[in-house]
């Protein structure tokens, strides 16, 4: 346990604190090294790679996109709403979201 | 003569000097680079492990920039273990919002997918739920265990007691059944996993019970590729070498027995495998900075062949973090500013 809590401040990206969900998204999604990765989110968020890791700025920045936070007030995406606003904003695919559109839309089955 | 305190493998206290702690990681570098036949670290590379290891500071960090993701392997059993009684969905979500996790895991406290299959209906109702309410990528995972297979626990003939017999044919027969059984086991729970809604399958501790577990690993891979094209599979390793349990076992032409990390990844790349969890084993008999310069040959070796992400295993016992249930914080954290300053790897 105080493992995965030191890793995550030693060098973890920070979670939804941060981008650091976002970019494992992308390394999930489409493969991509870790580099490449940062690089794709940063210009999606139109932020520098270094922002990334930033609490200060990535609060700022996914209060703006409404992305989801650690502590979204009311009226701000939560949850899934906030996964959906994400696979748009980064253009990826995110199975839950896929999921949730086919049973609003009454599908049933991928 | 002014020493450093530093620790062996197991966790306890020793103090070494400058000269003794350069050449403790000299000796952790050739190891690696010998058994795995892969490159040493540089001496530059050797300098800078040596001065992340002589911080005087308990806690260290990565520079800013190089931070890497994270993964969890047994990921909602982790608080369940320490005896708070939390559930799972709430450990999910404290992962999120309190820890810090760019990943996270929902697992079964069996966390073998034999026994997850019979309570499917239960995880994907869980996992499902745990979708809605969090922001975070959600992988399911267990392992391939094959052990369960076998008697006492299942229903083929135990290897284990063929082999001493001198059944060699007997029990080699045994575990590729057990192969063919696992697979249907991983890609049944995996595929209904998938369709609830899961970001990923972590197929953890593989190679647990020697090839033929990493076989029916890679093998469930592959089908489950196949059968949902856009599913994810983290596939992460049970040791640093593949034990050649049955020996003779093939995956695309390639043995399975004997490979270590940057073989190993190269075949799950080819089974379809889309993150690649290494391990390099600790030895507690020898000193914290030569586990920590031999994991780290390791990991950069195979981070370097890889094509796909490469997220190294660094809980107790691995990745040259001391074999103990309560590790030393300044050992972690030098483990994760190591690996992420000195290999090329993506998360861990």
């Amino acid at each position: 346990m105080g493992m995965a809590i030191t890793h995550a401040l030693a060098a973890g990206m920070g979670g939804v604190r941060t981008a650091g969900d976002l970019v494992a998204r992308t390394q999930i999604s489409r493969g991509m090294r870790l580099k490449e990765a940062k690089e794709y989110v940063a210009s999606k968020l139109r932020v520098s790679v270094t922002d990334l890791s930033d609490e200060t700025v990535m609060d700022e920045v996914r209060d703006d996109l409404d992305i989801g936070k650690i502590r979204a007030f009311g009226g701000k995406a939560k949850g899934i709403e906030a996964k959906i606003r994400i696979s748009e904003l980064l253009d990826i695919q995110i199975n839950c979201v896929d999921r949730f559109n086919r049973l609003i839309s009454g599908g049933r089955k991928a | 003569m002014p020493t450093i305190t530093t620790r062996m493998g197991d966790g306890s206290l020793i103090e070494l000097t400058d000269s003794e702690l350069c050449k403790e990681v000299e000796q952790g570098t050739i190891d690696a680079s010998k058994r795995g036949k892969i490159s040493p670290l540089s001496q530059d590379e050797i300098e800078h492990l040596v001065d992340i290891c002589a911080m005087p500071q308990k806690f260290v960090s990565v520079e800013r920039g190089k931070e890497v993701v994270l993964t969890f392997d047994a990921g909602t059993l982790k608080i369940m273990r320490l005896g708070i009684p939390v559930g799972r969905m709430q450990t999910i979500q404290l992962y999120e919002r309190a820890f810090g996790s760019d990943t996270m895991e929902l697992a079964h406290v069996d966390y073998s997918f034999k026994q997850v299959k019979p309570i499917v209906a239960e995880e994907e109702h869980e996992m499902e739920q745990a979708l809605l309410v969090t922001v975070l990528p959600l992988f399911y995972g267990a392992m391939p265990n094959l052990g369960l297979y076998t008697k006492p626990d299942g229903p083929l003939p135990n290897p284990s007691e063929l082999l001493p017999m001198g059944k060699i044919p007997e029990a080699r027969a045994a575990q590729e059944e057990a192969v063919e059984m696992a697979v249907k086991d991983i890609v049944y729970v995996s595929g209904r996993m998938y369709e609830a809604g899961a970001d990923g399958i972590n197929l953890d501790t593989v190679g647990a019970a020697g090839d033929a577990d990493f076989l029916a690993a890679l093998n469930a891979t592959r089908v489950l590729k196949k059968r949902f094209p856009g599913i994810r599979v983290e596939l992460g390793m049970a040791g640093e070498f593949v034990l050649g349990f049955h020996g003779e076992l093939r995956f695309d032409g390639e043995r399975l027995a004997g490979l270590y990390p940057h073989q190993q990844v190269k075949i799950a790349e080819k089974a379809g495998v889309d993150i690649f969890g290494a391990v390099v084993n600790t030895n507690s008999s020898m000193s914290f900075p030569w586990n920590l310069a031999r994991a780290v040959t390791f990991i950069k070796a195979c981070a370097e062949s890889a094509n796909i992400p490469v997220h190294a295993n660094v809980g107790m016992g691995v990745g040259g973090i001391p074999l103990r249930e309560i590790p030393p914080i300044d050992a972690v954290s030098r483990v994760s500013k190591a690996m992420a300053e000195l290999t090329r790897l993506d998360g861990l």
